[in-house]
């Protein structure tokens, strides 16, 4: 158990060791330590906030659903509603067309049966006088007559 | 050489040392030394004649080898370290880190990055180099005078060289840190003005407190020493037992001394971030 220049020896030794530990073991492996504890803080964070985001995602996914519901149950009414404007309309325009057309017809018989009527009546005039003067056998003077035909086809 | 159990222990307690004998001198052998000249002792006489100039060999060499064993595989981890999952042996040294990075945070509390890979280079240094003391008291040393040295002792705890040599470089930067961030002034003013802070009893308080300073490195150099050398030497004794004798005591002691050599780094690591801490803090 001598004490000689192992000491010293041993002194720097140890001093190396520790410098190299200081300069090259101990900065990338705290540096690493370090990196991994903040990937971790971050990851976890970033769960947090991914959760929250599917939270909202949700709820907002919830409103949307609602507001389309409204806005079809909104657009099926509208479409009712025209729907019904529609046939009421056309069974009014038909109705008109129905009755201009019944009106028409109305005044075309109408006419016809005036037509009809003054064409009997010419002829029931010429009938009748041809009748008369067949049954006269004798030429009746239409002029003098004619007074009393014309009353005859009014009164026809 | 080894006859009687007494020189068996001494044996077994003498380094390799390697030396500078002067001329004239009368070895071992009765043969004398022609001219002034490094040699190997070739006994504990000679290994003592040699005085301050001479070098344990083993000692030396084996603290180196478990000092670049510690560096290489740390470095070898820091060079392939990564940030995402850790392997084993990256596993291994970040809870070592954390496990020195923790004691560090609660004994020291100013600034210094040095501290902290100081202290992991302690702790895992003495840790290894205490633990050669598990290795069987006879193997190394057998194999060694198989080629033809005759003295080998492979823990350099057991040698206060090398525990002395730690504890004067802890020391060394307790004064340093002191005389750095207090000032010339304000490391006397410590020494002088305490623990008894009156002008009067300054000198009182010099003898006290560079006792106190002179004090730290040998109860750090001598703790370790002392218990490893006593551990060493249980196992030299358990050694002399007979044969199929040996496990029954060996085995537990073993594994008593599994618990001390940590507990013996960790000390020696505390203390040193203690005496650096109060280095750095203004004492009242």
């Amino acid at each position: 158990m001598n004490i000689n220049l192992t000491l010293i020896g041993q002194s720097i030794a140890f001093a190396i060791f520790v410098w190299f530990c200081v300069k090259y073991v101990w900065p990338p492996i705290t540096a690493a330590m370090e990196a991994r504890q903040k990937k971790i803080a971050d990851g976890l964070s970033a769960a947090d906030r991914a959760s929250l985001d599917l939270e909202l995602a949700q709820d907002n996914a919830a409103k949307k659903m609602q507001e389309a519901k409204e806005e079809a149950a909104a657009l099926i009414d509208q479409a009712n509603k025209r729907a019904a404007q529609i046939v009421e309309a056309s069974k009014d325009d038909a109705r008109k067309e129905g009755d201009k057309l019944l009106e028409q017809a109305r005044a075309e018989i109408q006419q016809e049966r005036v037509q009809a009527r003054d064409a009997l009546r010419a002829e029931v005039a010429t009938l009748a006088v041809a009748g008369a003067e067949k049954i006269l056998e004798t030429s009746v003077d239409a002029k003098a007559h004619s007074e009393m035909l014309d009353k005859l086809a009014a009164q026809l | 050489m080894a006859d009687t159990p007494v020189e068996y222990i001494k044996h077994h307690l003498q380094n390799l040392t390697y030396g500078k004998l002067e001329a004239g001198y009368e070895r071992f052998d009765g043969s004398v030394m022609s001219e002034t000249g490094w040699t190997f002792a070739r006994s504990a006489q000679e290994a003592a004649d040699m005085g301050f100039m001479a070098v344990h060999v083993d000692t030396l060499g084996w603290s180196i080898a478990m000092g670049v064993l510690f560096l290489g595989l740390f470095r070898f981890v820091a060079k392939r370290v990564t940030t995402g999952v850790p392997g084993g042996l990256q596993n291994m040294v970040e809870i070592s880190f954390e496990f020195i990075e923790s004691i560090v945070r609660d004994g020291f509390h100013a600034r210094n990055p040095i501290i902290a890979p100081l202290s992991l280079t302690l702790f895992v240094w003495i840790l290894l180099m205490s633990a050669l003391d598990l290795v069987p008291v006879d193997f190394i040393p057998t194999l060694a005078q198989a080629m033809g040295l005759e003295y080998f002792k492979i823990v350099p705890s057991v040698d206060p060289n090398a525990t002395f040599g730690i504890s004067i470089g802890v020391f060394a930067l307790t004064i340093f840190y002191s005389l750095k961030v207090k000032g010339a002034f304000g490391f006397a003013k410590e020494l002088g003005m305490n623990p008894f802070n009156h002008w009067a009893l300054i000198p009182v308080n010099l003898v006290l407190e560079i006792l106190v300073q002179i004090v730290r490195p040998f109860s750090l150099a001598l703790r370790l020493f002392g218990n490893i050398y006593a551990s060493e030497v249980v196992f030299i004794l358990i050694a002399l037992l007979p044969l199929w004798a040996q496990w029954t005591l060996s085995v537990p002691w073993a594994i008593f001394h599994l618990l001390i050599i940590p507990l013996q780094a960790f000390i020696f690591t505390m203390l040193t971030i203690v005496y650096l801490a109060q280095a750095h803090e203004e004492q009242h």
